[in-house]
């Protein structure tokens, strides 16, 4: 499997990516592609910037780590993953996942897979900046039991 | 010897650091979070054991016990907010 992971400040395109991804995929039948931006949320006070933080070095392996995991699942023959890092406004494009395999059903599931490794368990840590210059770390939610049992494993 | 911690997320605003080298001679991470343990309240509290937070031994995420060398980079992770 062809596998790229890139954790970046600066932006990506997403045509670019997938153009490059498809001269890597061989004769894959599916490309899925799911792009996240960040939510302006509904807070009282409004976002003016969310924060990301990661561990070079750390956050890419595990990345990658999990993309084998995939490819090990379904018939995946080329990933491309950027995650961005540092100040995004609202609206910025902030994660690109890009799965080719040979059909639509390994490729949706792959990237699905990926999306949801990303948000539960890969080393992020996201701060939210708001317009009158107050900050706070965003708290593991008790929703997300499931991603800190893994934690505790 | 000597080793280096670095700190990440809501852990760098509680203990006031982002990164520091602390003198070490040796031993595992439970000798380690004993010893920040001991540092005082905020990281008594920041790093009590039932707290869900991880550690990184020279880029390694590390489960249970584990030795930590002379020279090492230790990453001391919060839960993840990411994605």
């Amino acid at each position: 499997m062809y596998c790229d992971i890139t954790v970046q400040t600066a932006t990506f395109d997403l045509g670019a990516e997938e153009l490059a991804l498809r001269a890597q995929a061989g004769d894959a039948g599916a490309l899925v592609a799911f792009q996240g931006m960040v939510r302006a949320h509904d807070e009282a006070v409004p976002l003016a910037a969310l924060f990301l933080e990661h561990y070079p070095g750390v956050t890419e392996a595990e990345i990658r780590r999990i993309a084998e995991q995939a490819a090990a699942r379904w018939p995946v023959s080329a990933c491309r993953v950027i995650h961005r890092v540092g100040a995004l406004a609202p609206g910025e494009p902030i994660v690109l996942v890009l799965i080719a395999a040979g059909h639509r059903a390994g490729a949706f599931a792959a990237a699905e897979y990926l999306m949801d490794y990303l948000k539960t368990q890969a080393p992020f840590w996201k701060r939210e900046d708001f317009v009158d210059g107050s900050s706070r770390w965003v708290e593991a939610k008790a929703s997300d039991d499931a991603a800190c049992g893994r934690w505790h494993d | 010897m000597s080793i280096t911690l670095l700190y990440f997320g809501v852990l760098k605003d509680t203990l006031g650091c982002s990164t520091e080298t602390l003198a070490w001679d040796g031993g595992t991470t439970a000798t380690l979070l004993d010893l920040l343990r001991g540092r005082g309240e905020d990281w008594a509290l920041a790093l009590a054991p039932g707290k869900v937070f991880r550690l990184v031994v020279n880029q390694q995420i590390v489960r249970g016990d584990a030795a930590i060398p002379e020279g090492a980079e230790v990453g001391i992770l919060p839960p993840v907010t990411g994605g």
